[in-house]
């Protein structure tokens, strides 16, 4: 024992990615109420979005002009849109940095240092935006499909520009995704700042 | 560093050290000083209770010793190294590898498994996967919880969890195990047991054990207590000297003053 404090010196910590992404995978299933609640937002968003482009790409396949004051007022309502689901999602996530607050803390006493917790949130984040980004657009497509067979001939949207849909639908998801890293970056770094002995306060 | 090492090499046996420790809060204009200067050496090896009462500065000098608040004035050593000297990843490692911490109200991850939540920092101080199961495991069944591998905190009971607690706190082989109040959400039997196992941790592998207490138990199986009273180390009081007054008034005397702080 006794030429155990001569050979003593300080490294560092690790959090392998693999590990990172089973911690926060685990997290979405055990909370999964709060999770659909977090996804809902990027969900709904998205899902307004897709049906946006899809619109267009009808309206691009059916040969049509596209009017400009439309377009310029449907680009608002996908950005309002866009920013009422980002909000929502950093207001959930900062629930769940005051409900992990303990859980944060004892992490921290158990090694980990700033920089893991925001990994998590994010990582976690990112999970719930990608989820409810492809829910979301397959919802907006399906309801353009309805609305499209009621407004008009059922060949117009099977005859829309595909390739113009693929792309954005893929776009959708990558914005829906960025959108949900970036509302929860902030609680993220508040939740990241804890001090460890907030593992030790039992009135939390 | 070896410099260092050499000129205090005679210093070797003391796993914790403090000197001139001193915590103050400002709250508005009250000035409240949680800690005054307290000097405290703890041996390697050592099973240590820290008595005092609710304010007295106990989880104070606690928080100071595991490297989770900062001295106001004063240092801690921990295996002679002065922890004001190192940034937050150093001391990360330290929470990491050198002090296992034990809480109160246990504090396991809710959404891991018994098995899982030891292995945590095994992850962190980088061990591999089959090292951490294999540590984990056996881990577990030496606090007696071989069966309850895969089981959430939920569904286990206080003492189960605070057997995985313990079986966390020495997952890197930690010099020091802080327990803050360990037995305080336990009924008296099951706090028995869980004192009877951190003392059998302490004997079997040395490790040092530094507990926050109101349990009167603690002091059976004590190497030493400490008693802090306003932010200053009232006695220290070794093992012979409790088995002398055990029984006398004196004795009397001391569990009446423990029992009424709480």
């Amino acid at each position: 024992m006794s030429d155990h404090s001569k050979s003593w010196k300080v490294g560092k910590v690790s959090l392998p990615p693999r590990v990172a992404l089973e911690i926060s995978w685990k997290n979405i299933q055990v909370r999964f109420g709060r999770a659909m609640i977090t996804a809902a937002g990027t969900c709904l968003g998205i899902a307004f979005l897709v049906s946006v482009w899809a619109n267009i790409a009808i309206v691009l396949g059916s040969g049509e002009q596209i009017d400009p004051d439309v377009e310029m007022r449907n680009t608002w309502l996908v950005i309002m849109s866009l920013l009422v689901a980002a909000v929502g999602i950093s207001n959930s996530m900062f629930m769940a940095v005051t409900e992990r607050y303990r859980e944060i803390g004892t992490m921290k006493c158990l090694g980990a240092v700033d920089r893991f917790v925001v990994e998590l949130f994010l990582i976690e984040s990112g999970m719930l935006g990608g989820v409810g980004a492809i829910i979301g657009g397959i919802a907006g497509f399906l309801v353009m499909l309805l609305v499209s067979l009621v407004k008009r001939k059922a060949g117009d949207f099977f005859g829309m520009d595909w390739s113009y849909m693929g792309a954005h639908f893929v776009y959708a998801i990558l914005i829906g995704m960025f959108i949900s890293v970036v509302a929860a970056a902030f609680p993220a770094a508040r939740a990241a700042k804890l001090p460890p002995a907030a593992a030790l306060r039992s009135d939390v | 560093m070896a410099a260092e090492a050499a000129r205090e090499s005679h210093f070797e046996d003391y796993v914790v050290r403090t000197r001139k420790l001193t915590r103050i809060y400002q709250m508005g204009d009250t000035v409240l000083r949680a800690l005054d200067g307290v000097d405290l050496d703890i041996k390697r090896g050592e099973y240590i209770s820290i008595m005092g009462p609710s304010g007295s500065g106990k989880s104070t000098l606690f928080n100071m010793v595991g490297g989770l608040d900062k001295p106001t004035e004063g240092t801690v050593f921990i295996n002679e190294t002065d922890m004001a000297q190192l940034d937050a990843a150093e001391l990360a490692w330290i929470r990491c590898r050198t002090v296992g911490y034990i809480f109160q109200t246990f504090n396991l991850i809710p959404v891991m498994t018994a098995l899982e939540n030891i292995t945590l920092p095994m992850v962190f101080a980088g061990m591999s996967t089959d090292e951490q199961l294999q540590r984990g495991r056996a881990l577990l069944e030496r606090v007696g919880l071989g069966d309850r591998l895969h089981h959430r905190p939920s569904e286990l009971s206080g003492g189960q969890q605070q057997r995985v607690a313990i079986a966390r706190a020495l997952a890197n082989d930690p010099d020091i195990i802080l327990a803050d109040e360990p037995t305080a959400n336990l009924d008296l039997r099951t706090g028995k047991e869980i004192i009877e196992l951190l003392r059998e941790m302490n004997e079997e592998r040395g490790v040092t054990v530094i507990s926050a207490t109101h349990d009167l138990h603690m002091i059976d199986i004590s190497d030493r207590i400490v008693w802090v009273r306003d932010g200053a180390i009232e006695k220290i009081e070794d093992r012979a000297s409790i088995e002398l007054t055990v029984g006398q008034v004196d004795w009397e005397e001391e569990s009446g003053q423990a029992e009424e702080s709480e």
